[in-house]
């Protein structure tokens, strides 16, 4: 078993907010994040997939598939976007990274004919990222 | 319910020796090389801290990152940062290498941080070394 991984950035911007709450209660639990203007990220996505090497290509899966299909299911859709007002996973549910991560398991795993998603790792900050493995 | 997984880098600096007192002073400097220099040197640690749990549908997230980083500082950075690490009673019977250092800070945070699961915690004791424990558990790529 093998596990490659592939890497590529988008910018987008977001808020926290909780429409069951009052604003004083989204301010309590999101501070600065809760600004209904919004603010952004450059989020830098790892996708990792895994699977057993082609004995006639060496690959795990052909790593041009793999780009399109980030750039064609994650950048198109979330790159220079406004999460909150122009991805429909997020009419409802708040864009934290967690969530994020979620979505674009759920956007690609169905794309990848030829290798299995083993994760989804994302960084909002170079000292802050998620990982979520479709559990 | 979605389970995630949260990584969040702390950065402290600490000074140390490794010596071990019940080898002879030959033993400790033949094992422990430059970093057995009596009167120690120092390191800018860079510690990653990773928790788990189910993503809460209200907020979209595994904790409050704000609960972890006021537990890291209070219990971690508060402890060994700008310290020498061997007068600390954490060391005081415990060479303090790295691998030393991340199972103390894991055994902390384990007793103290109970807003979500910890995994495991990640030193960087130089940009070319780093240490990685999960509680005995096989930790999770990096």
């Amino acid at each position: 078993m093998l596990y490659l991984t592939r890497k590529c950035e988008f910018s987008a911007a977001h808020f926290y907010y909780n429409t069951n709450w009052s604003d004083e209660e989204n301010a309590r639990v999101f501070g600065k994040c809760a600004n209904r203007n919004g603010h952004g990220h450059n989020y830098t996505l790892e996708v990792t997939v895994k699977g057993e090497v082609d004995t006639q290509t060496g690959f795990v899966m052909d790593l041009k598939e793999l780009k399109q299909v980030l750039e064609r299911e994650v950048l198109d859709a979330l790159d220079h976007r406004h999460l909150n007002k122009e991805v429909p996973e997020f009419a409802q549910k708040i864009p934290t990274t967690e969530n994020i991560a979620i979505a674009i398991w759920q956007r690609i795993a169905p794309k990848l004919n030829h290798a299995h998603l083993h994760r989804v790792r994302l960084y909002e900050l170079d000292d802050l990222f998620v990982d979520y493995y479709g559990e | 319910m979605m389970k995630a997984y949260l990584t969040r880098g702390y950065r402290f600096s600490s000074s140390h020796r490794l010596h071990n007192e019940s080898f002879g002073e030959e033993k400790n400097r033949e094992i422990y090389g430059k970093c057995n220099n009596p009167h120690g040197h120092g390191h800018n640690y860079a510690l990653e801290v990773t928790v788990s749990g189910p993503v809460a549908v209200d907020t979209g997230m595994v904790c409050d990152l704000g609960d972890l980083d006021g537990c890291v500082a209070e219990q971690v950075l508060a402890r060994f940062d700008h310290q020498n690490l061997n007068v600390r009673s954490e060391f005081a019977d415990l060479v303090p290498t790295t691998e030393n250092l991340a199972v103390v800070v894991f055994d902390i945070l384990r007793r103290e941080f109970t807003a979500a699961h910890l995994e495991q915690v990640r030193i960087e004791e130089t940009a070319n070394n780093s240490f990685t424990y999960a509680g005995g558990a096989e930790p999770i790529l990096q």
